[in-house]
């Protein structure tokens, strides 16, 4: 093992300090009992308590965790779809459209991906009557369509360092197209859809920007409020909220990170 | 019988039993199937965009949707009315173009100061034992997977006049009075920076897991100093890792409103915050839609061919 110099070492532990600095302090100042957000008046869950009680926050959260399982169950279907058709179908008709579509969401800026969607359903609605008014369903399309991107290369990934002569066996003892992909490809790549509904999931309750240019009146996200509580400055309340969201997904990672070290160390061994 | 011949290819030399021949023809073919996602992408991603030009076209009006149809048919003539006068007042305002150009350049100065705060840390973490590896990795993946609003919010507490990078810089004596930190150029770096950290360290760390360190001994033994040894070994190594992690961090960078409408002060222009002001406070449809026309043109376009040239660049290598 090649030692590295000891600045790189220094340097790398300042970066993990900057990492980690604010989020440490916002969450000792979510147990603060002073209301001056940087005056520290004693140990309390009293923010905890009145988080609990908000029903705006509550709402929102509900809303938000509606529109991000069903964006990310639907990106998923509609992403695993498109991964499987691009790696799997060699030349077909409308490759090169569905090839050149299912990466562009991933570098188009999200406020034009808001406000182009805003426009198409204003648009729609205007025509067909549909869909009436926005709210959550428009919500839920925006999402899907720019979560499948992320799906769909994920899968693609998997499906490239995948053996392909598992699916050619099954192919060879005469299982039909279908047959096939649902009872060998589809196990194959479970880890994938498993990480990409995840990720769906995450870009989904995170999103301020699409869901903003969106959402109807009365069907505001959790980003949005937060946003809308945040402009003003900070406050108490959000320091807990986001103690808890990142309680969450802390408890998720380390139990990632705890089976990956797992493997690592069953590795060598077998 | 055209799903029949279209499906076959995948099936060459099979000998199927007759029950599942029957289902094979009610089994739509390949087009089908990639027809799914290709019509959800062309209703949701492509047509708006064909919207958002027809719209630019128009004109704002006191309405519901607050702009004027191109077409109108008065029972006998059909007019068609285009208005560029929003492209005109794009290109005679420098409110646009400056707000681009800044764009570009914070986007350009903060890729560049990520890089070189993430390359230490990739290092680092890859040349560390494979069990601290796993952990490391996790504390970097960790604010990854957190609400990127909630990042940028926490800074708000860290930075603010009484907040705690002013606290314990007073309490050390290294200044007299708070420094104005909130609000400034210099929390939108810091804040864009902080939040794209982690897309910089995982593609760095990807490339440099990669590196022999036999290569490295090498140039020791044929008498490399450390630095020159960094130059001219790690880095050219390592670049594909680089160009990766930049893309990653100017693309969403450069169309950034959250950061600049938390962090930032009211004269932080960036285009992706000119265009929500147009579209929130000035109500002005048309003019949001010509703001995100040119975006298209001058800064995704180019993006995206950009990105694919760098692609093909690998697939080559």
């Amino acid at each position: 093992m090649m030692r590295y110099p000891g600045f790189m070492k220094t340097s790398a532990w300042l970066g993990f300090i900057f990492l980690y600095a604010p989020i440490v302090s916002l969450i000792v100042y979510s147990f603060n009992a002073s209301k001056l957000v940087t005056v520290w008046g004693g140990f309390s869950f009293k923010w905890y308590a009145e988080l609990l009680q908000n029903d705006q926050i509550i709402d929102a959260a509900m809303v938000s965790l509606k529109v991000a399982v069903s964006s990310a169950t639907l990106a998923v279907v509609l992403g695993t779809l498109a991964g499987f058709c691009l790696s799997r179908f060699g030349r077909f008709r409308g490759r090169l459209a569905l090839s050149g579509m299912i990466t562009a969401p991933l570098v188009m800026p999200e406020v034009i991906t808001g406000l182009s969607l805003l426009l198409l359903f204003v648009a729609l609605e205007g025509m067909f009557g549909w869909p009436s008014g926005r709210g959550t369903t428009t919500v839920i399309i925006a999402h899907t369509t720019f979560c499948m991107a992320y799906v769909a290369v994920i899968v693609q990934s998997r499906l490239a360092s995948l053996d392909e002569s598992l699916e050619e066996a099954a192919m060879d003892l005469g299982a039909h197209p279908s047959t096939l992909f649902f009872l060998v490809t589809l196990p194959l790549i479970a880890p994938a859809l498993i990480s990409g509904w995840l990720l769906s999931f995450t870009l989904s309750l995170d999103d301020l920007v699409i869901a903003s240019f969106v959402s109807g009146p009365g069907n505001s996200t959790l980003p949005m409020v937060i946003f809308s509580k945040v402009r003003l400055g900070v406050t108490p309340e959000i320091n807990a909220l986001a103690t808890l969201m990142i309680l969450v997904v802390a408890i998720g990672v380390l139990a990632a990170a705890w089976q990956m070290r797992r493997q690592t160390r069953r590795a060598p061994a077998a | 019988m055209n799903s029949m011949s279209q499906s076959a290819p995948l099936a060459v030399g099979r000998r199927r039993p007759s029950w599942l021949r029957l289902p094979g023809r009610l089994i739509p073919g390949r087009s089908l199937v990639a027809s799914v996602p290709t019509l959800w992408l062309g209703l949701f991603f492509l047509i708006p965009f064909a919207v958002v030009l027809k719209i630019s076209l128009a004109e704002t009006a006191i309405a519901v949707p607050p702009y004027t149809s191109l077409f109108e048919w008065d029972g006998a003539v059909a007019a068609l009315s285009l208005n560029l006068g929003n492209y005109q007042f794009l290109f005679e305002d420098s409110l646009y173009l400056d707000a681009y150009l800044n764009s570009i350049k914070v986007a350009a100065i903060s890729t560049l100061i990520t890089l070189i705060i993430a390359f230490p840390m990739a290092y680092v973490i890859a040349r560390a034992t494979p069990g601290r590896r796993v952990v490391l990795l996790s504390l970097v993946i960790l604010p990854f997977w957190t609400s990127f609003l909630l990042r940028v919010y926490a800074w708000m507490g860290f930075l603010k006049k009484n907040g705690v990078v002013n606290d314990v810089l007073l309490s050390l004596g290294l200044i007299d009075q708070p420094l104005t930190m909130l609000q400034t150029d210099f929390a939108v770096y810091i804040g864009i920076i902080y939040t794209y950290l982690p897309f910089m360290i995982l593609p760095l760390y990807s490339a440099l897991e990669k590196l022999d360190d036999s290569l490295l001994e090498a140039a020791e033994d044929l008498g490399c100093r450390p630095l020159q040894r960094f130059w001219l070994v790690v880095v050219p190594l390592s670049l594909p890792g680089i160009v990766a992690g930049s893309l990653l961090v100017f693309i969403p960078a450069v169309g950034e409103f959250v950061i600049p409408a938390l962090l930032g002060s009211s004269d932080t222009l960036m285009i992706g915050r000119v265009l929500w002001d147009e579209f929130f406070l000035n109500r002005d449809w048309p003019m949001a839609s010509a703001v995100a026309t040119m975006m298209l043109l001058f800064l995704v376009v180019p993006i995206m061919l950009l990105r694919n040239g760098q692609g093909r660049k690998e697939e080559a290598a």
